[in-house]
């Protein structure tokens, strides 16, 4: 049997992987989000507030919350198609801010004071919904959509040529992470027990970007290696104490530096197979 | 006291449009966002106190810590942006916000997480303009971010270097042909912007007379914002822009509540992306400097 403390890093990696996928999902279009932790914020309160005042079940208080955090992305991904690269970071670094400032005044919710009484995430939950998301992952990752997907990312100009809906691509990636932003959020307000509007911070975002670039920007399953890495790292250093932050900002300038695409980017993979494969045609 | 506010707006916003212009330098030169310019304004905070506390008169503190300020962000060119040169600009976006992390941290470590008091530098005169109220505090840091922000502008217009920005801004290969030292550039352009971003540091110090190592985020944000609605790259636009966000936010104080400063000044943001991304003075095609 598992510990107690082994069975907290197990759910905590299990929600991190799902945090990590959500910023994935934007990233296979070519879309750096930098405002996960608002669409976390808002899965987060919106089952916290389901399930401990109308004392909704926790699945479908967490669809909710999903659901509702979808709809915003999608909300936020239109006027956001018209941005790029650096634009796109820095509007949806706002839009975050602006979700953080509206719970810290949202009296509901406790404002600056958080919100406690939820209950009820357990391991066996939290990887239940990986796995379904996974599943899904992987058929994104060999269908036609999945396809389109890395069109838009490697060429937008070119996917529109060839007849792919940009919009409904964009749009679509940028939604679906949300959602799972906030399916994220609320597994985690149920797991942590209370949840107030500054755990939602800029940092949050970040970490998220950060579990997809250790595991390798284009491929679902490197960030679930780059969650795990990164739930259970921290407790390995936990030596470091004062120093964890400045470590793991040098961690990700390294990274950058030695594997600007992540540590485990598909090609990896890709070059051994093509080796193989094309071994015979050698002259 | 509508008067009172947009004099109070525009002390605060004087010290945006200095952390805004640091922005500004990198983004309209080199395509370049540098995160890491918001810990870059705490740690001059951090210096020009340190220096006053050790009882240097404001001036010389102001340039020491421009300098130390300047030296760090070289420091960050070198780390998270030269090494990553050719790859999409979100990557090196990516890794100043790692070096932001880094500096963040060491200051905790060595200032400490609890906010501190700024020294009084200099004797608070407090001066009666018809029925508004201006103390000497205020009227410095409206001074020097006027003579800093004239400084760079000659800089830019009238010196080899400045040259050397402007024909890197309008095409770097253009440039390197023509015999323009792009290295040099760069590190002079980084400098400049980090001694810039120090100024700003000791000038937000003296408003709120305490600096914590968390200032960055919060205040370099801002100048994000400030850089975003004058028109990404374009100086004079940041330097517009900066003191109109230090007035809306005063203003929404005033008006709507301390409690939607932060709103208003990230929705001006979103608005002007959405509405007119090429901001308030950008030019359609492509912003430059």
């Amino acid at each position: 049997m598992l510990s107690d403390y082994q069975q907290t890093l197990l759910l905590l990696t299990g929600i991190n992987v799902l945090l990590g996928w959500s910023a994935y999902l934007p990233l296979a279009t070519g879309q750096l989000s930098l405002g996960n932790a608002g669409f976390m914020a808002v899965g987060a309160y919106a089952a916290s507030l389901l399930t401990v005042q109308p004392r909704w079940p926790l699945l479908p208080a967490l669809v909710a919350g999903a659901l509702l955090a979808g709809a915003l992305g999608l909300l936020v991904g239109f006027p956001a198609l018209r941005l790029r690269g650096i634009y796109l970071a820095i509007a949806t670094l706002g839009f975050g801010e602006i979700v953080r400032t509206f719970f810290l005044n949202f009296e509901p919710t406790g404002g600056p004071m958080g919100m406690r009484g939820m209950s009820g995430t357990t391991p066996g939950l939290v990887w239940a919904w990986v796995g379904l998301c996974g599943l899904g992952l992987f058929a994104l990752a060999h269908s036609r959509l999945g396809l389109a997907l890395d069109a838009v990312h490697d060429d937008e100009v070119a996917a529109e040529l060839s007849g792919l809906d940009i919009t409904a691509l964009k749009v679509g990636a940028f939604g679906a992470g949300a959602a799972l932003a906030g399916l994220g959020g609320g597994l985690y307000a149920h797991y942590i027990l209370f949840i107030e509007p500054g755990t939602f911070n800029f940092l949050e975002s970040i970490t998220m970007i950060l579990f997809v670039l250790l595991g390798g920007m284009r491929t679902f399953w490197g960030t679930l290696i780059g969650a795990a890495v990164f739930t259970i790292l921290p407790d390995l250093l936990r030596g470091l104490q004062d120093w964890r932050g400045a470590f793991f900002g040098a961690l990700l300038v390294a990274i950058l530096i030695v594997r600007p695409w992540g540590l485990l980017p598909r090609e990896t993979l890709r070059i051994p197979l093509r080796r193989l494969a094309g071994a015979g045609e050698r002259p | 006291m509508l008067l009172q506010q947009l004099v109070n707006g525009l002390m605060l916003g004087s010290s945006y449009a200095l952390i805004g212009v640091a922005f500004t330098l990198l983004l309209g030169i080199f395509d370049m966002l540098n995160i890491a310019i918001g810990e870059v304004f705490m740690l001059g905070a951090f210096f020009g106190l340190t220096l006053v506390a050790a009882g240097v008169p404001f001036l010389p503190a102001l340039l020491v810590a421009m300098v130390l300020a300047g030296l760090v962000n070289l420091v960050v060119e070198r780390f998270a942006f030269r090494p990553l040169r050719g790859t999409p600009p979100v990557i090196p976006l990516l890794s100043s916000i790692g070096f932001s992390m880094l500096l963040q941290d060491t200051a905790v470590n060595i200032w400490g997480s609890e906010r501190t008091q700024f020294p009084p530098s200099m004797r608070v005169v407090t001066f009666e303009l018809g029925p508004v109220l201006v103390s000497s505090v205020q009227l410095a840091i409206l001074g020097t971010a006027v003579v800093l922000m004239v400084t760079l502008h000659l800089l830019v217009q009238h010196t080899k270097i400045g040259r050397g920005m402007r024909a890197v801004a309008e095409s770097p290969d253009t440039a390197s042909l023509l015999g323009v030292d792009a290295g040099r550039v760069i590190v002079a352009t980084f400098f400049v912007s980090g001694a810039l971003a120090g100024a700003a540091g000791i000038l937000v110090g003296l408003t709120f007379s305490v600096v914590s190592p968390f200032i960055g985020i919060e205040i370099g944000l801002k100048g994000v914002a400030a850089m975003v609605v004058g028109g990404a790259g374009n100086l004079q636009g940041a330097m517009l822009a900066g003191p109109l966000l230090g007035i809306a936010e005063v203003l929404s104080v005033a008006y709507l509540g301390a409690a939607y400063r932060d709103v208003v000044v990230y929705g001006l943001l979103i608005l002007t992306l959405v509405a007119r991304p090429q901001g308030l003075l950008g030019a359609v095609e492509r912003a430059r400097v």
